[in-house]
């Protein structure tokens, strides 16, 4: 089995070097005064060796063996039960949760560098922590002091995980059509009653509780999405002592058979006159969950990048083994890296996934900021430019992640299709995160009809302003010149289009439904432009004292201004050419 | 209260290729990953095993080397040592040196136990425990695979040649640990913020007043030999005839 080793060097080199995060951030911020070079340096160290050392040897089995279901209960491959104690043991599970209820309190930042190497080690895996960070989240945001402390330690700790209870078999991308119902009882608390599907965590045996939280209608809400209401149901009730009691009335349907994260039970839980307790106010349920939205969505962005790197050591390793062929003018046969088109394949795994991973620590030290800064300006300014970055987020390090797995499955030919090298694995797992946590075309949506008009234009006005700024500085270095121009040329057709979504010809939900996921990508990859160039910058800042990975950096912007950041020009001939060739053909022809 | 002193060294990672450098003098350590010797992190993971049993008191890891030689330091407090020592000087120490500026170590600590990984894994040079124990004139136990703490005494299994041989020593000792004795942990995330905390003091290796200067020579150090291609053979008797001309028959 092809190893893992977490890119530890490149983590730091972003925070360090081209965010000065210590300076510009945690030390900004009361909470992460303690959080210096040396503490994050070690903890991105650790976490490595574990998720290479525990995690990715489960991956590979887990996928083979996959959850099983029988009698009712949900048990997990062999392996993972051991692996997730290890990680609560270890105390990460806790990394950026509050010390008011026993987490560590380090920053997001880290937090979401730890995702991506989970997700590269065993994806699977990551989604247990996962959905119990994201409900715990909603908890602390939302739920009574009472909840709170009864439910949040344990989570935190990982003691009991959570899962999110959204879709119904009716209710996917929209969720005002929620059917569960919830029926108040004496007590306060309230009876549930529906059934959900695609459950993720949803139920196990890698922990003695699980949280659900679930979206239901109360008697005489407003129908649409003003009516819904966010439950807390745990599967074991907890006594007043914090000892577990009786079980609820929750159970597992079944668990889905499905193309990837096959260890991962993907559960339909039935809900029978389960009680449970309000989280937030009545009929604003959705909101609550809008709260904690950016943080998952910029979570499962992580695991299209994990993924991606995963893909990407081997496919190198395994490039530069391989002999076969003859390189363009070589005698004798070589390694197959020295085809161009395989380089190419590379390169272009490289092009996004240095600038996937500086898009990731650049809106996630926004997040933090957003979460603590001091300066209320700050932090105002920092939630804007998340919220118009979460969607770029979780589509674009999604989706070109899915499409780094397919190369990286490519490189290695027919190896690249069998399972024990685990590429084709990658892509099955990889293929999820464009679906959930809102699809990739949702995110889209998200970003044309929500985003481009937060604050009247100017957020994404500013954005753009601080991309603008690095080609002004880099149109007078003769080393990078080409690179700005030819991002200066990509940021005004975006910009031109961006104005015709906003109010010119484009501004209207037929338009703008039709022109939305070719616009995401033409943002994203004018977004990873930007940083490519910021990087290039250090590197000639940096003269003489350039290391290889600073000259690497210089060499793979190039390669990714001439030969990825053109792709901008057919989706603008795209998003031109309007609605009118897609609402021709008429429904029933189809 | 069982002290236990437990030196550490910090060595090219050992997931990494040593390469030469370019003047054969050493290997290039200039931007690579330097990590704690594994079989010094081993060492460190028995002493706070027996803390953790209740049968030591206090664990003290000290290093002799750079500034950075701090991180092999940290390494060990994130396992669960208490406190370090930084012994600093950018000098090469060669082995019976290191073990002259341990044996003051121990003058000062007292130590009940020293620990010490069998060998460091760049050089290799499995002296430094036997030379620390005959300058102390303790009793001492190499290449430990089980390791148990009793009233005054140590009882020490260790890996020789053709079996396990057992040793009992009384305290203090020197006892130098090989690959099976234990399975380092992974430190907890508590632990590798909390070893941020503890208290590393740092000592100028001069204090020490003991000559560094190397004993030995390095003339140059170069890679391996590349394989040199093999010969095809017809017949046995060829074969036979080559191995006696290469001299090993
Ligand atoms: C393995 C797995 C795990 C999951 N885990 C969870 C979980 O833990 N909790 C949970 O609640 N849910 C979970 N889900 C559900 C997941 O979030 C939904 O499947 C997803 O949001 C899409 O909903 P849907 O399947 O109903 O698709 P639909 O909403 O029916 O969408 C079908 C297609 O129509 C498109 N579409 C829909 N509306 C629009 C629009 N307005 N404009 C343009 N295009 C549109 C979509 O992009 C998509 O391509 C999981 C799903 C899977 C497969």
């Amino acid at each position: 089995m092809p190893d893992y080793k977490a890119p530890v060097d490149d983590m730091l080199y972003l925070l360090n070097e081209v965010f000065n995060a210590e300076e510009n951030v945690f030390s900004k911020i009361p909470q992460y005064n303690e959080v210096s070079n040396d503490l994050v340096q070690s903890v991105l160290e650790e976490a490595g060796r574990f998720c290479a050392g525990v995690l990715r040897p489960i991956n590979i089995s887990g996928d083979q063996e996959g959850a099983h279901f029988k009698d009712g209960k949900v048990t997990t491959p062999k392996g993972f039960k051991e692996a997730y104690a290890s990680y609560t043991e270890g105390g990460w599970s806790s990394l950026a949760f509050s010390p008011e209820y026993e987490g560590q309190g380090l920053p997001r930042t880290l937090q979401v560098l730890v995702k991506e190497m989970i997700s590269s080690a065993n994806l699977s895996f990551g989604l247990f922590p996962g959905l119990t960070e994201g409900a715990a989240e909603a908890i602390e945001a939302h739920a009574s002091e009472e909840l709170k402390q009864k439910y949040l330690p344990n989570m935190v700790s990982g003691k009991w995980t959570g899962a999110m209870g959204l879709t119904e078999g009716s209710a996917g991308s929209d969720l005002s059509l929620v059917k569960t119902r919830a029926k108040p009882r004496d007590d306060g608390s309230y009876s549930i009653s529906g059934s959900k599907i695609f459950i993720s965590s949803g139920d196990h045996d890698l922990a003695e509780n699980v949280i659900h939280l679930v979206l239901a209608r109360l008697p005489e809400a407003p129908a649409g999405t003003k009516g819904i209401s966010l439950f807390l149901c745990p599967k074991i009730f907890v006594n007043e002592d914090g000892s577990l009691g009786a079980p609820n009335t929750i159970s597992v349907g079944t668990i889905e058979h499905k193309m990837g994260i096959h260890a991962q039970p993907t559960c339909v839980m039935n809900f029978d006159e389960a009680q449970g307790w309000l989280v937030g106010e009545p009929n604003r349920g959705l909101n609550a969950m809008f709260t904690m939205m950016n943080a998952a969505r910029l979570l499962v962005g992580m695991q299209g990048l994990g993924i991606a790197e995963a893909s990407y050591q081997t496919a190198s390793a395994y490039a530069k083994d391989r002999l076969q062929g003859r390189a363009p003018g070589a005698r004798e046969t070589g390694s197959i890296i020295e085809h161009p088109d395989v380089r190419k394949q590379l390169l272009t795994m490289l092009g996004f996934i240095e600038a996937g991973r500086a898009l990731a620590v650049y809106v996630a030290l926004e997040l933090d900021k957003e979460g603590f800064h001091p300066d209320a300006a700050v932090r105002a300014r920092a939630s804007s430019l998340v919220a118009l970055l979460t969607p770029v987020i979780k589509a674009g390090l999604t989706d070109f992640g899915f499409e780094t797995a397919v190369l990286g499955q490519q490189t290695l030919g027919g190896h690249g299709y069998i399972h024990e090298w685990g590429q084709e694995q990658f892509v099955r797992d990889a293929r999820i995160t464009q679906i959930y946590e809102g699809t990739n075309g949702i995110q889209s949506q998200d970003l044309v009809t929500r985003k481009l008009p937060l604050d009247g234009g100017k957020v994404v006005a500013d954005f753009f302003g601080q991309i603008g700024n690095v080609i002004a500085e880099g149109k007078g270095v003769a080393e990078v010149l080409s690179l700005a121009t030819q991002l200066e040329a990509a940021l005004a057709g975006l910009q031109k289009i961006t104005l015709r979504l906003q109010s010119g010809d484009l501004a209207n939900p037929l338009e703008q439904n039709a022109a939305a996921t070719a616009y995401l990508r033409a943002f994203t990859l004018v977004t990873f432009g930007w940083l490519w160039l910021r990087m290039a910058l250090i590197t000639v800042k940096k003269g003489a004292a350039a290391t290889p990975h600073d000259k690497r950096k210089l060499l793979v912007g190039e390669f990714f201004a001439a030969r990825m950041l053109p792709q901008v020009y057919g989706l603008f001939h795209e998003i031109e050419a309007g609605s009118t060739t897609l609402m021709a053909l008429a429904s029933a022809e189809f | 209260m069982t002290k236990i002193l437990v030196p550490v060294k910090l060595v090219l990672d050992y997931n990494l290729k040593a390469r030469v450098k370019s003047d054969k003098t050493g290997i290039d350590l200039t931007n690579v990953k330097l990590s704690i010797n594994p079989f010094d992190e081993i060492s460190v993971e028995e002493a706070v095993r027996l803390k953790e049993a209740g049968k030591a008191t206090e664990i003290v890891v000290v290093s002799i080397g750079p500034a950075k030689a701090q991180d092999a330091l940290r390494s060990g407090l994130a396992i669960g040592a208490d406190r370090g020592i930084l012994i600093e000087t950018t000098e090469v120490v060669e082995p019976l040196n290191v073990a002259k500026i341990l044996a003051k170590v121990v003058e000062t600590e007292k130590p009940d136990l020293v620990f010490l990984g069998k060998q460091a894994i760049d050089d290799d040079s499995n002296q430094t425990g036997q030379s620390l124990a005959a300058l102390l004139d303790w009793p001492q136990a190499t290449f430990a695979s089980t390791l148990v703490l009793e009233d005054g005494a140590v009882q020490v299994t260790r890996e020789v040649d053709g079996g396990h041989q057992t040793l009992k020593l009384a305290l203090p000792a020197v006892v130098t640990v090989d690959l099976r004795l234990n399975e380092p942990r992974y430190p907890t995330l508590p632990n590798i913020m909390k070893s941020k905390k503890k208290p590393i003091a740092t000592q100028k290796i001069a204090e020490f007043g003991i000559d560094i200067t190397p004993r030995l020579k390095v003339i140059e150090v170069h890679e391996p030999p590349t394989r040199k291609a093999g010969i095809k053979v017809k017949t046995a008797a060829e074969l036979v005839d080559n191995l006696k001309k290469a001299g090993v028959l």
